[in-house]
């Protein structure tokens, strides 16, 4: 434990975040605030089609050496993102498409001018001739017999098929009652303030390429680019600089990437290119598209037996690097059974291939789309059951005694309580209080509702977990560097990535809570594959896990090395030797941190005889104790208004109780919930990339995909539980992706409460007006006919 | 997406901005750029020219003519909601800017350039036909008065000739006794309205008037305002009669406005469902 001006700053103290002053100000440095000198920008010509065959493409004439095709890039390698499991259909993402484009938006021919308008200039004057082919866009009829194929060599629209059944049969014997429903998420863009975008150079000095792009995984990209361009990895340099964002959008090898990188090389100029809004949200929508049929069997008393379920996930025309074409279905499978226990399980997934743009994991991955199918399942037992959806819950929920508890897709859950998770959440809302207004109705005539949603997230989870998935990137060790600098301040080096989480105010803090020097004494160096240790980046809930374990560990060897050194110059025993406020204390007299770097650095002729060569820097690997991933959990509860004749649906009140563990600083845990939770209620409510039947995107501003903004945000408020992981350095949980799950389920849930008495359920995503509308309708033409 | 190359010029006046336009059939006038700005970076405009009307000296006053107030058309969407300008109604233009967009537009955003723009679900489109307002036209050629019912041919398209700038917006003043109620349906703040429909009663002036609006094309005046207002008619065959193209769920969202306007401007409150 340590203090800063009398203030902890270590692990669990609200400090403000040391990044705000550059980021409030506006003094971020961003992939579009590089200017290099002699810089070109490049434009790409896209693919206006879903799927056609590539005829020609006619590079302007004067215009030549200004155009770059497939067969301009010498030795280039497309993408391959191959999953180990078996029968796993692999596919090429091209640099460049050549024979064939699979969706709107897929890179034709990239075109070098002195400005992006220039560029797009060339752009516009580049011909295509395009052979249009029928196109996949629908995911449930990508399978159908004669559907067109997205991979010619594949015999079907399908990445990969599995199956899991345990004590399915067995289990449904004495339901009482069996509840089965579709379901479907839409379609989704990502949408980090900063787009992607990329400037690369020539080092000439150190021979390098060097990459600077807007990624949340510098390595990972270096693997994969070194790999497309055939280079020694030693030749490659990718350097994050400030990322505005990511979530997902930015966790992939680019084509783009490999594509600049090659043209700096051959150009022997900087290029540089800055996706814009259309690019984005036109060629690039590519998470979260689910489809499920689930059906529940439940005893009379709301008890689960089993959960069956055939999920199909759009995976889009290609399988992204590093994460592949079937994360998102793998996860569907492992996850499904949420927090709850019951015997009887089978689950049959789909990734599907059609003729859009390929699917990314988005904050929550796969959980928010079976969070939502899951949930809503159950509210519909429920009331099948007559029985109130937060008694079904209780009965159901794994129980603080089983912890830790195996589920049965083999998913251990480390530690906490589900129940009062669940019970502080209704507590909260005054569950009564509102049965009581909703019983009176509404003055204006809308209808009330309200909605749970308890879901848990697994985070830091390692390699026993990835490898089992078999994509190209499986998680080790992460480590972490520690150097006290000369004048007593430390330096971090970590190969994650900081893209709005706040790590390097997290890691000071853990730095600070081993080492005692003020956080703000702390420099993190994040983003630079020159300058950091290798990591796979930040994804999966799992740097205040994994890279606050190796920061901890890293310098827990560098204390032992500062308390010998203090011990010899204090003359007390180095075990003795505390650390705080930038000093070392032992029997009564003190040492600054600076005149033990200035020992080691400056005067070494005042070190003990038997000093650790190794210094005052340090490099250590760290896993968590058992590598199956920490438990987060919430519970989200949503009260709502639905306007039966507009189908608009406002949130009344939305109360989220979760446990992250042990928080690292609670005021960044509570902004990752609020901003998950306002990318949950976009799925819930607003944002959607609808295709025509030929694979047009339907949006190419944000006039028409919708975001929540400030004012669609509710009034939220998080209550923490904190039941320490007994697998992590700290007891923290990974925490980052959970706001962005519970929303949608916990806001569905509430608008089928409200209008229930009318017999309508919602079962798509994003429930829009229009949506709630159609439903409305469907549900009065079902009452008609059974008058 | 960047724009297309072109030349800029900043007229000072309108007379200036009109002479500008005539020199080439591919200018265009600019004016707050919120319209414009998009569409110049998709690419969907691409002018030689642009002739900058949002400071021209004659384009930003306001006149008081007595019966009608005339707004300049370069007034901004902010100027109104702030009350920088008279406000030719009971402060309904302000609570009606109020809701245009977000602040960081309706800075920029005019009234003149909304008008021209002349998108169906705008609410200066809308608003001001309801008020029955008025279009003062300018070409070098001359000036001409157009009532905003007959100003708008379509979707986005205007009797404007393309060497012709709007110059003021004659908005008839209304009193204390004039009733209003607009009501509009987005899908979030900021966004355009999927449905409107605004009502006008004016005892003094003898005018009741109920406008449908959002409706894919320019708003329609519905001719039977003082029987709709006296509940003869059922509004869902209203609307299914002046706009039978209307989708299903965008049938039912018109109804809902008009009914929800009829409620405001008729003080019963009741905008329930
Ligand atoms: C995010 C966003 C949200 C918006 N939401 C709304 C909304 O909720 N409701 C709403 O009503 N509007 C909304 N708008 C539009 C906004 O009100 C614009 O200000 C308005 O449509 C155009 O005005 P402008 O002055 O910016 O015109 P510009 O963009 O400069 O021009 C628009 C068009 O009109 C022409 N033009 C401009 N002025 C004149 C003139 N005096 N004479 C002849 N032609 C002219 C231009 O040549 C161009 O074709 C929104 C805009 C944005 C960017």
């Amino acid at each position: 434990m340590s203090e800063t001006n009398g203030k902890r700053a270590g692990v669990g103290s609200s400090v403000l975040r040391l990044e705000d002053d550059r980021y409030l100000r506006g003094r971020g440095r961003f992939i579009a605030d590089i200017r290099l000198p002699a810089m070109l920008d490049v434009a790409f010509v896209r693919s206006p089609l879903a799927h056609a065959r590539v005829r020609g493409i006619g590079k302007p004439q004067g215009f030549e050496d200004k155009v770059f095709v497939m067969t301009d890039l010498d030795g280039v390698q497309g993408i391959r993102a191959d999953s180990g499991l078996p029968g796993f259909r692999s596919s090429v993402q091209p640099i460049l498409a050549s024979d064939k484009v699979r969706h709107v938006g897929e890179p034709l021919a990239a075109c070098v001018a002195e400005s992006r308008a220039e560029a797009e200039d060339i752009a516009d004057m580049v011909s295509l001739d395009l052979e249009e082919l029928p196109a996949v866009v629908e995911m449930t009829r990508a399978r159908d017999p004669g559907a067109p194929l997205v991979h010619e060599n594949w015999s079907e629209n399908v990445f990969l098929e599995t199956a899991v059944d345990t004590d399915f049969e067995k289990s449904v014997k004495d339901a009482a009652v069996k509840v089965k429903r579709t379901f479907r998420t839409a379609r989704q863009s990502m949408a980090p303030m900063e787009g992607r975008g990329v400037v690369a150079y020539w080092d000439n000095q150190a021979q390098q390429i060097v990459v600077y792009t807007s990624t949340q995984m510098p390595h990972i990209v270096r693997n994969g680019l070194a790999g497309c361009l055939g280079l020694d990895q030693g030749i490659v340099r990718v350097v994050a600089p400030d990322v505005g964002g990511g979530f997902g959008y930015k966790g992939i090898l680019l084509g783009e990437e490999v594509c600049l990188a090659y043209l700096a090389m051959k150009l022997k100029r900087p290029v540089r290119w800055i996706e814009d809004r259309r690019e984005h949200l036109t060629g690039n929508a590519n998470c979260r598209e689910h489809h499920y049929e689930i059906t529940g069997y439940a005893a009379a008393d709301g008890k689960l037996l089993a959960i069956d379920c055939d999920a199909i996930v759009d995976s889009g025309a290609y399988s992204a690097y590093p994460f592949s074409a079937c994360l998102e279905a793998a996860q569907v499978a492992s996850i499904l059974p949420g927090p709850y226990q019951f015997p009887g399980y089978r689950c049959r997934t789909w990734s599907v291939a059609t003729n859009k743009p390929a699917i990314l994991p988005f904050r929550g991955v796969a959980r928010t789309g079976v969070c939502f199918a899951l949930e809503v399942l159950l509210d519909s037992i429920a009331r099948e059951l007559n029985l109130p959806p937060e008694e079904v819950r209780r009965k159901n929920l794994v129980r603080p005694e089983q912890m830790p508890f195996v589920n049965i897709t083999k998913k251990i859950f480390d530690s906490g309580d589900y129940v009062e998770c669940l019970d502080r959440a209704v507590t909260a809302l005054d569950l009564p209080a509102i049965r009581a207004r909703q019983a009176a109705g509404e003055a204006d005539g809308r209808r009330i509702g309200v909605g749970l949603a308890i879901f848990c997230e697994q985070g830091a989870h390692g390699t026993s977990v990835y490898s089992g998935w078999g994509i190209p990137m499986v998680p080790g060790f992460e480590q972490a560097t520690a150097r006290l600098t000369p004048d007593g301040g430390l330096e971090l080096r970590v190969g994650v990535q900081s893209h709005g989480q706040s790590l390097e105010t997290t890691l000071a803090q853990v730095a600070n809570e081993v080492l005692g020097i003020a956080p703000q004494r702390v420099k993190l160096v994040h983003g630079d594959t020159a300058l950091t240790p290798y990591s796979t980046g930040t994804w999966g809930s799992r740097c205040a896990v994994m890279a606050g374990g190796a920061v901890a560990a890293a310098c827990d060897v560098l204390a032992g090395r500062i308390r010998k050194i203090a011990g010899h110059l204090l003359q007390a025993d180095p075990e003795s030797v505390v650390l705080a406020d930038g000093m070392a204390r032992a029997a009564g007299s003190e040492i600054a941190l600076k005149d033990i770097g200035a020992a080691w650095y400056l005067r070494p002729q005042d070190l003990p005889a038997d000093v650790d060569p190794a210094g005052l820097e340090a490099t250590q690997g760290y896993k968590t104790q058992r590598d199956t991933g920490t438990f987060s959990y919430a519970c989200h509860a949503a009260v709502v208004a639905v306007d039966t004749e507009t189908g608009a649906i406002e949130i009344l009140d939305y109360k989220i109780v979760e446990d992250g563990g042990v928080l690292i600083n609670p005021m960044v845990v509570d902004g990752q919930v609020y901003g998950g939770a306002a990318q949950g209620i976009g799925t819930a409510l607003y944002e959607e990339m609808r295709y025509d039947e030929t694979g047009q995107p339907l949006a190419a501003t944000f006039a028409d995909y919708h975001l929540p903004g400030a004012c669609e945000m509710p009034v939220m408020t998080v209550d923490h539980m904190q039941f320490p992981s007994p697998i992590s350095r700290f007891g923290q949980k990974g925490i980052g992706e959970g706001g962005a799950i519970g929303p949608p389920a916990a806001i569905a849930n509430a608008v089928n409460d409200a209008l229930a008495p009318l017999g309508v359920e919602v079962d798509a995503l994003p429930m829009t007006p229009f949506r709630v509308l159609a439903q409305l309708a469907r549900g009065l033409n079902k009452s008609e006919q059974a008058a | 997406m960047k724009p297309v190359r072109f030349d800029y010029a900043a007229a000072p006046d309108a007379a200036t901005a009109c002479s500008l336009l005539t020199q080439s059939v591919a200018a265009k006038p600019i004016a707050g750029g919120q319209s414009l700005g998009p569409m110049l970076n998709l690419r969907l405009v691409r002018p030689d020219a642009l002739v900058d009307i949002s400071r021209a000296s004659d384009l930003r006053g306001v006149r008081d003519e007595g019966n009608a107030i005339v707004y300049g058309a370069a007034v901004t969407h902010a100027e109104i909601e702030d009350g920088a300008v008279p406000d030719a109604t009971p402060g309904w233009l302000a609570s009606v800017a109020r809701r245009i967009a977000y602040r960081a537009v309706r800075n920029r955003g005019t009234i003149g350039g909304s008008l021209a723009h002349a998108d169906p679900a705008a609410d200066w489109v809308n608003v001001l036909t309801a008020l029955d307002a008025s279009v003062v036209l300018t070409r070098s050629l001359g000036t001409r008065t157009v009532a905003l019912a007959e100003f708008f041919t379509g979707p986005f398209a205007t009797v404007l000739a393309h060497d012709e700038i709007v110059t003021g917006v004659r908005v008839p003043k209304r009193g204390a006794a004039a009733r209003w109620g607009y009501w509009k349906f987005c899908l979030k703040v900021g966004d355009f309205a999927k449905a409107s429909a605004a009502v006008l009663i004016d005892p003094e002036r003898g005018e009741t008037r109920i406008l449908l609006g959002a409706i894919e094309k320019p708003p329609i005046l519905l001719s039977d305002a003082s029987a709709i207002l006296a509940g003869r008619m059922p509004l869902a065959a209203v609307v299914t009669d002046v706009a039978p193209h209307l989708s299903y769920d965008s049938h039912a969202l018109h109804v809902a406005a008009l009914r929800r306007a009829i409620a405001l401007a008729t003080a019963s409150g009741e905008v329930a469902a």
